[in-house]
C-alpha cells in the first residue's frame, strides 16, 4: 500500500495535461472523487494493522492535501486563461448603434397647447373644452355680435344643414371665444378659464386653413385693467419666446371687447431690430385680447359694474410655427411622418 | 380704403413724412397696409421745350429734337413720335432716368440712333403711369403735350399729378365712418392735434322750383332713411381736372360731371347715391318697396335681372328705376341730353343689399359700401355735399325740392339725435389701469368731434352721430388711450384678483395620458380636418344605412371634398397613411384623437345631451402586423388598468379575416383590422395598413381614475409551460379563459407559441403557454409541487372535455 502513497507525481502530470477546467475536473474526480484513488485509499484503512493506522492516515491525508493544493493552482491558472478566452470571444465592437425602442411624438400643436396650459394653469386658469358644433347664439350672439353686425363678416362661418327635426341653426364655432359664454352661464366670477380647442373658418388659402386650434383666455374679477392684461400678456411672451420677449398693444376691433387690441410680440428672432421674420418691423402679430364688453357680461348674467375683465385669444398653429420656424401651415394637416418625427421629445 | 396723401391735405394741414403718417396711424388703430408712392417708377423726367425739330438723315420716321429743359440744358433727343412740333413741352427722360413700361421699369441712356445721339428720350402719358383723368391728352397715340405755361426743366411728377403716397388702410368693422377720406381726415386731425377743415366751407343756394317729388318708403326696415332732392339747369360736361384726378387716384374713370359727384361724394363722405334723370322718372314719385315674384330690371351695365321679393326696389309711378344700394335702372340713366337730375341718398339695410347683391352676383362700389354700414348722418352730409359741388362747378341749380322718405322711422330709431353718456374720469381710469390726466381726455374726445361738459369728476359726452359704435364709457376709455398712446399703459400681474386654483379636469389629464402612452408605443399623433369627403364613405364601402353615413353636412363647404362632418376618423387616417406611403415613408404610426359628429347627436342637443363624441383612431402601416396595432390598444388598456377584449367582428372596409371587435366588459368600443385588401388595391397601396378606431368617450368612462395598489402575496411565484394540440378553430382567447377557469391559482396563462407541422396532423396547431401559479396575499403556506401537478391535470382535463385539446 505504501507505493500508492506516491499518487502526488501522478495525480500533478495528470492535472498538468488538463485542457480546460473540465477536463481538471474529470482529474480532480479520479483521485479525490467518491470513487477516486486518494479516497479509495482511506478506504483500505480497514485492511491495515490497527497500530499502523494513525501513520498511515496522516500521509493519507498529507497526500490529499497536497494534491488538492496542485489542483488548486492549476485550477486558478485554467480559469484565468479560460476567462481570457471568454472575454476575446465576448468583444465587440462599441461603434454600432444603440438598441432603442422607437418612441412616437405629440403633434406640434398640441405640444404647444400643452405649454400654454402648463403656464396658465400655474397662475390659476382652469381649463374649459367647448362644443365644435355651436348655435349662433353662443358663437355669435351672446359675444355682442347680433345678426346683422358687420362684424359677422370678419369671420366666414361653415353653416350645419339642418337635421330634421332641428330647430335652432347651428355653425362650426369660429372661435373658442363661444366657450367664455358657456363658463360664464355655469360659473360666477372669480373666473378665471382657459378654452382651447378647434375652430373653423371657411378659409382655405397658402396661409390660411379651413380648420385650426385657438385658445382663448378669460378672467373676470373685481378691479381687472388694461395694465393687468399686459402684465399677464408680458409673462406669457417671456416663457413661450423668450425671456427679454416684450409685448406691444395697439388698438383694434372684436365685438366682444371694449377696448379692444391687437397684441405683437418682439421678435424673438432679430429682437426687435428687424429682419424678415417679423417684415423688419421688429414685432410680431401674435394675439387679439381686450377688456371684455360689458354686454357680454350682462348676457350671461355678471353684473358689469362691480365685476370687470379681460379676455385673449391667439392661434395655436400661429405660435407653434413661431416656436419651431415652420413656414407652411398646411404642414400642420398633412402628417407626414417626417414632419412628425421631429417634435420627438 | 385708399387715402391719397394730397386729397387728406385738403382737410388737414399735415405735412410730416408719409412714413412718419403711416407711423401715427398705426398706433391709433389704422393699419397702413400698404403705402404707395406714385412716382416711385418715374425718376429723372423733366419738362422741356421743343426748340427745333429736324429730319434725321438716314432715318424718315426719325426726328432730331433739339430741347430746351431750362437749368438742365438744351438737350438732343431722337423720336419717332408724329406728335411734337416746334413750342410743345414735353416730358423728357434724361440719361439715366427711369419709366414706366410694360409693367416693369425701364432704364433711359444716352445712346445713338441710326448714328445720331439721342440725350433722352420723350414720354408718353403711359410711361409716367397716367391716363385723361391725371392730365388732358396722357391717352394719346405718342408723346405727352403738356400745356403751354408748364415751367421748363422741372420735375415732371408734381405736373401730371403722381407725386403724390396712397396709403391703403386696414378699417376695422366698427367704423364704417372711417370708409371714407373725410372720416379717416378726422382721424389724423385727431392724432396730430391739429385743426380740421369743415366738409363745406359753405352751403348751396337752393332756388325755389313748382317741381314737387313725393318719396313713399313700403319697407322701412330695409330703409330707415331716403333723402332725394331736385335739380335743375343741368349741364352734362366734363368734371374738372381736380376732381377728376382724384378720381383716377382712387381708381375710377370718370364719365360726366353728374355721375362723377355721385361717385366722388361716395369717396369723401362715405355715402353711396344715385342720380336720376329726372325726365324718366314717371309721376315724380319714388316708391322704395320689394320686388315682385319675377319682376324684371336692367341695370346700368345693360344686364338684365329676374327679382324675388326679398329684393329691395326704388320705382316711379310706374315702373323699377333702381336695384336698391346696389345699381341704377339702364331706363333712367343720366345721358348727355340730361337737363334735370333727382339725387337719391339713402340707408338700405345692410343685410338686404347683401343679399340682393350675393343672389344676384351684382356687386358695386354703392353695395360694397352698404354691407360696411352706413349711419343715417350720412345721406345728410352726402346730399349737402353733392348739391354744394354742383353749385361750384356750375353744371347745376339746387332747389328747394329736397324730400324725404321715413322720416318717422327716423325719429322712431332716435337716429338723429345725438347719444349721450354720462361717466366720470375714474371709470374711464378704472378700464385702463392707468390714470389719463383730464385735460388729455377732454382734448382727445374733442378732437373726434365728442362734445365734453367737464363736470368736475363727472363728464357730459355728446356722441358725435358718424359714431354709432359708442355705447358707454369703456368706448370712451378706447378712444381716449389709441390717442393718448398704448405706451402708457404700465404691465402690472392681476394686483386685485383673487388667487384662484387652475388647471385641467380629470378628463383632460386622462386624455393627456393616453396621448402620452401611444406616444410611449411609437406612435405620432396626427391632426386632420373635422371634415372630409362623401367619398370618403364610398371608399369605406359603407352600405346606404350605415351609421357612419349619417354625417352632418355643411351648408356652405369650401370644397365637396370638405363637405361632411366626420362620423369616424379612419378615412382620414388611410388619407395619411397614403399619402405618407406616395412620399416613400413606407413604415409609420399614427394616432389621432378628435371629435366625430352626427345628426343624431345634434337632436341629442335639443335634449340637453352632447353635440359631439370623442373618438381615438390608430393606424400603422409597413412591415408590422395586426398584433403589432393590437399591443398599442393593449398598452392603452394596461394605461388606465382596463382590459380590452377581442372578438372576430366584421366591417366591409376591414379583412374578413383580420377583424376584431374590442369590448370592455361587454361594452362594444371599437373595432380594428386590416384595411380590406381590395380597398388597398384601388389605392394602389404596397403595404399592408391596419386601422383600430375606440369610442374614446365611452372607454374612457372604465378607466381607472388612478393607481390601485395590490399588497404582494407572501410566496413566490411558479410558472410551468403547457402546450396543447388542438383543432384550427380553437382560439388563443377560448384557450386561455379555459385555462383561468380550471383553476383560479392561475394568475396568467400567455401564449408563446404556435406550431404547425406534419406531425400535428391536418388542421392541427399546437398552442404554448406560459402559466403562472401565485397565491393570494393572505395564503399562509405556498403552493407545493404536488399541488401544482394537481392543478396542472386538472388544467389538462378541462382543455380535452372543452376544446378537445391533447397534451402534447
Amino acid at each position: 500500500m505504501e507505493e500508492d502513497l506516491d499518487l502526488l507525481q501522478e495525480a500533478t502530470e495528470e492535472a498538468e495535461a488538463a485542457e480546460d477546467s473540465r477536463a481538471l475536473y474529470e482529474v480532480k474526480m479520479k483521485f479525490l472523487g467518491r470513487t477516486g484513488k486518494v479516497t479509495a485509499l482511506l478506504k483500505s484503512m480497514k485492511d491495515i494493522a490497527a497500530e499502523a493506522r494513525p501513520a498511515f492516515g496522516k500521509k493519507v491525508n498529507a497526500l490529499r492535501e497536497a494534491i488538492e493544493e496542485k489542483f488548486a493552482a492549476i485550477e486558478e491558472r485554467l480559469k484565468g486563461r479560460e476567462l481570457e478566452k471568454k472575454l476575446a470571444g465576448e468583444k465587440i465592437d462599441v461603434t454600432m448603434p444603440g438598441k432603442r425602442t422607437k418612441k412616437g411624438a405629440l403633434h406640434p400643436v398640441t405640444r404647444v397647447k400643452d405649454q400654454l396650459i402648463d403656464l396658465f394653469s400655474g397662475m390659476g386658469f382652469e381649463v374649459f373644452e367647448g362644443p365644435e358644433i355651436e348655435t349662433e347664439y353662443y358663437n355669435f350672439t351672446a359675444l355682442n355680435t347680433p345678426a346683422d353686425h358687420p362684424a359677422r363678416d370678419m369671420q366666414d362661418t361653415f353653416y350645419l344643414e339642418a337635421g330634421s327635426g332641428q330647430k335652432e341653426s347651428l355653425l362650426l364655432r369660429t372661435q373658442t371665444s363661444a366657450g367664455q359664454i358657456r363658463v360664464m352661464e355655469k360659473k360666477k366670477p372669480p373666473i378665471k378659464i382657459l378654452s382651447p380647442g378647434r375652430v373653423f373658418r371657411s378659409d382655405d388659402d397658402a396661409t390660411h386653413s379651413p380648420m385650426f386650434h385657438q385658445m382663448e383666455g378669460l378672467v373676470v374679477d373685481k378691479g381687472i385693467t388694461l395694465c393687468d392684461l399686459q402684465g399677464m400678456l408680458d409673462e406669457f411672451a417671456k416663457k413661450m419666446f423668450s425671456e427679454t420677449s416684450k409685448t406691444r398693444l395697439r388698438p383694434s376691433y372684436f365685438p366682444f371687447t371694449e377696448p379692444s387690441v391687437e397684441v405683437d410680440v418682439s421678435c424673438a428672432s432679430c429682437g426687435g431690430k428687424g429682419c424678415s421674420l417679423c417684415k423688419g418691423t421688429g414685432w410680431i402679430e401674435v394675439l387679439g385680447a381686450g377688456m371684455v364688453n360689458r354686454r357680454v357680461l350682462e348676457n350671461c348674467g355678471v353684473d358689469p359694474d362691480v365685476y370687470s375683465g379681460f379676455a385673449f385669444g391667439m392661434g395655436i398653429e400661429r405660435i407653434a410655427m413661431l416656436k419651431y420656424g415652420i413656414n407652411n401651415i398646411k404642414l400642420l394637416t398633412e402628417n407626414d411622418v417626417r414632419f412628425l418625427e421631429q417634435f420627438e421629445d | 380704403m385708399l387715402l391719397p396723401y394730397s386729397w387728406l391735405k385738403e382737410y388737414v394741414n399735415v405735412s410730416i413724412p408719409a412714413e412718419e403718417l403711416k407711423e401715427k396711424l398705426f398706433s391709433c388703430g389704422f393699419e397702413v397696409e400698404n403705402l404707395t408712392y406714385l412716382g416711385k417708377d418715374v425718376t429723372g423726367v423733366f419738362t422741356g421745350k421743343i426748340v427745333s425739330c429736324e429730319k434725321h438723315p438716314d432715318a424718315d420716321r426719325l426726328t432730331v429734337c433739339g430741347v430746351d429743359c431750362g437749368e438742365k440744358g438744351v438737350k438732343q433727343i431722337v423720336t419717332a413720335a408724329t406728335n411734337v412740333f416746334e413750342g410743345a413741352i414735353v416730358p423728357v427722360a434724361l440719361d439715366g432716368a427711369t419709366v414706366k413700361h410694360e409693367g416693369g421699369v425701364q432704364k433711359i441712356k444716352t445712346g445713338k440712333l441710326r448714328g445720331v445721339t439721342s440725350e433722352g428720350m420723350f414720354c408718353s402719358g403711359e410711361e409716367l403711369g397716367i391716363n385723361d383723368d391725371f392730365y388732358e391728352g396722357a391717352e394719346v397715340n405718342g408723346i405727352l403735350i403738356l400745356d403751354k405755361d408748364t415751367p421748363l426743366g422741372a420735375d415732371i411728377r408734381p405736373i401730371v399729378g403722381i407725386d403724390d403716397y396712397i396709403f391703403d388702410i386696414a378699417v376695422t368693422a366698427n367704423r364704417p365712418d372711417c370708409m371714407s377720406i373725410y372720416g379717416l381726415a378726422r382721424e389724423v386731425a385727431a392724432v396730430l392735434k391739429k385743426g380740421l377743415k369743415p366738409l363745406d366751407e359753405t352751403c348751396f343756394h337752393a332756388v325755389p322750383t313748382d317741381v314737387k317729388f313725393s318719396v313713399e318708403v313700403k319697407e322701412p326696415k330695409l330703409c330707415p332713411l331716403y333723402v332725394g332732392s331736385y335739380v335743375k339747369d343741368v349741364k352734362i360736361g366734363k368734371s374738372p381736372r381736380w376732381l377728376r384726378r382724384r378720381l383716377a387716384l382712387m381708381g375710377l374713370r370718370s364719365v360726366n360731371n353728374i355721375v362723377d359727384i355721385t361717385n366722388y361724394v361716395l369717396l369723401e363722405v362715405g355715402q353711396p347715391m344715385h342720380a336720376f334723370d329726372r325726365k324718366f322718372l314717371h309721376g315724380n314719385k319714388i316708391i322704395v318697396r320689394c320686388a315682385k315674384e319675377g319682376e324684371k330690371i336692367t341695370t346700368l351695365d345693360e344686364k338684365e335681372f329676374t327679382l324675388r321679393p326679398d329684393n329691395l326696389l326704388i320705382c316711379d309711378g310706374e315702373r323699377p328705376v333702381a336695384l336698391a344700394g346696389v345699381m341704377g335702372g339702364l331706363n333712367s340713366e343720366i345721358k348727355e341730353d340730361t337737363s334735370e337730375v333727382f339725387f337719391e341718398a339713402a340707408v338700405f339695410a345692410r343685410d338686404s343689399v347683401r343679399k340682393t347683391s350675393r343672389s344676384l352676383g351684382q356687386r358695386s362700389d354703392s353695395s360694397a359700401r352698404f354691407e360696411k354700414g352706413v349711419y343715417e348722418i350720412f345721406p345728410w352730409m352726402a346730399m349737402t355735399h353733392a348739391l354744394t359741388l354742383m353749385e361750384r362747378l356750375g353744371c347745376g341749380t339746387p332747389t328747394q325740392c329736397t324730400v324725404v322718405g321715413n322720416l318717422q322711422s327716423v325719429a322712431e330709431y332716435g337716429g338723429i339725435t345725438p347719444k349721450q353718456i354720462e361717466t366720470t374720469y375714474k371709470k374711464i381710469d378704472d378700464v385702463l389701469g392707468i390714470s389719463v390726466p383730464k385735460e388729455e381726455v377732454n382734448g382727445i374726445l374733442e378732437r373726434l368731434g365728442f362734445g365734453v361738459t367737464d363736470k368736475g369728476e363727472a363728464l357730459s359726452v355728446l356722441v358725435p352721430l358718424w359714431r354709432e359704435d359708442i355705447d358707454g364709457y369703456p368706448d370712451l376709455a378706447e378712444e381716449v388711450i389709441r390717442m393718448y398712446g398704448y405706451e402708457h399703459i404700465t404691465p402690472t400681474f392681476l394686483e386685485h384678483a383673487t388667487v384662484t386654483h387652475g388647471g385641467r379636469t380629470p378628463a383632460q389629464e386622462q386624455e393627456r395620458k393616453a396621448k402620452r402612452t401611444l406616444e410611449k408605443e411609437g406612435f405620432f399623433e396626427a391632426c386632420n380636418y373635422s371634415f372630409y369627403s362623401p367619398k370618403d364613405l364610398d371608399l369605406f364601402r359603407l352600405p346606404a344605412e350605415a351609421p357612419e353615413r349619417n354625417a352632418v353636412r355643411l351648408l356652405n363647404p369650401i370644397s365637396e371634398d370638405l363637405s361632411v362632418m366626420r362620423t369616424f376618423l379612419m378615412p382620414s387616417m388611410l388619407q395619411n397613411a397614403v399619402r405618407n406611403v406616395r412620399r416613400g415613408n413606407y413604415e409609420g404610426k399614427l394616432f389621432e384623437i378628435a371629435n366625430v359628429f352626427s345628426y343624431d347627436l345634434l337632436l341629442e342637443e335639443e335634449l340637453g345631451g352632447k353635440l359631439q363624441n370623442r373618438h381615438i383612431v390608430l393606424c400603422t402601416w409597413g412591415e408590422g402586423d395586426f398584433f403589432e396595432l393590437k399591443g398599442a390598444i393593449e398598452a392603452l388598456g394596461d394605461a388606465f388598468d382596463v382590459t380590452f377584449t377581442y372578438e372576430r367582428g366584421e366591417r366591409p372596409y376591414l379583412h374578413p379575416g383580420a377583424t376584431a371587435t374590442i369590448r370592455i366588459g361587454g361594452l362594444e368600443v371599437g373595432v380594428m383590422g386590416e384595411l380590406h385588401p381590395a380597398i388597398a388595391e384601388e389605392l394602389a397601396l404596397e403595404k399592408k395598413v391596419f386601422l383600430a378606431e375606440l369610442d374614446y368617450e365611452a372607454a374612457s368612462e372604465k378607466f381607472a381614475k388612478d393607481i390601485t395598489y395590490h399588497n404582494l402575496p407572501k410566496f413566490e411565484r411558479i410558472q410551468r409551460d403547457l402546450a396543447a394540440v388542438v383543432g384550427e378553430e380553437v382560439t388563443c382567447a377560448e384557450m386561455e379563459a379555459c385555462i383561468l377557469h380550471a383553476c383560479k391559482a392561475v394568475k396568467r396563462a400567455e401564449l408563446f407559441d404556435v406550431y404547425r407541422g406534419k406531425q400535428l396532423g391536418q388542421d392541427k396547431k399546437s398552442m404554448a403557454f406560459r402559466l403562472t401559479f401565485e397565491q393570494d396575499e393572505k395564503a399562509e403556506k405556498g403552493l407545493t409541487p404536488e399541488q401544482i401537478d394537481g392543478f396542472f391535470r386538472k388544467i389538462v382535463a378541462n382543455l380535452k372535455h372543452n376544446l378537445n385539446a391533447e397534451l402534447r
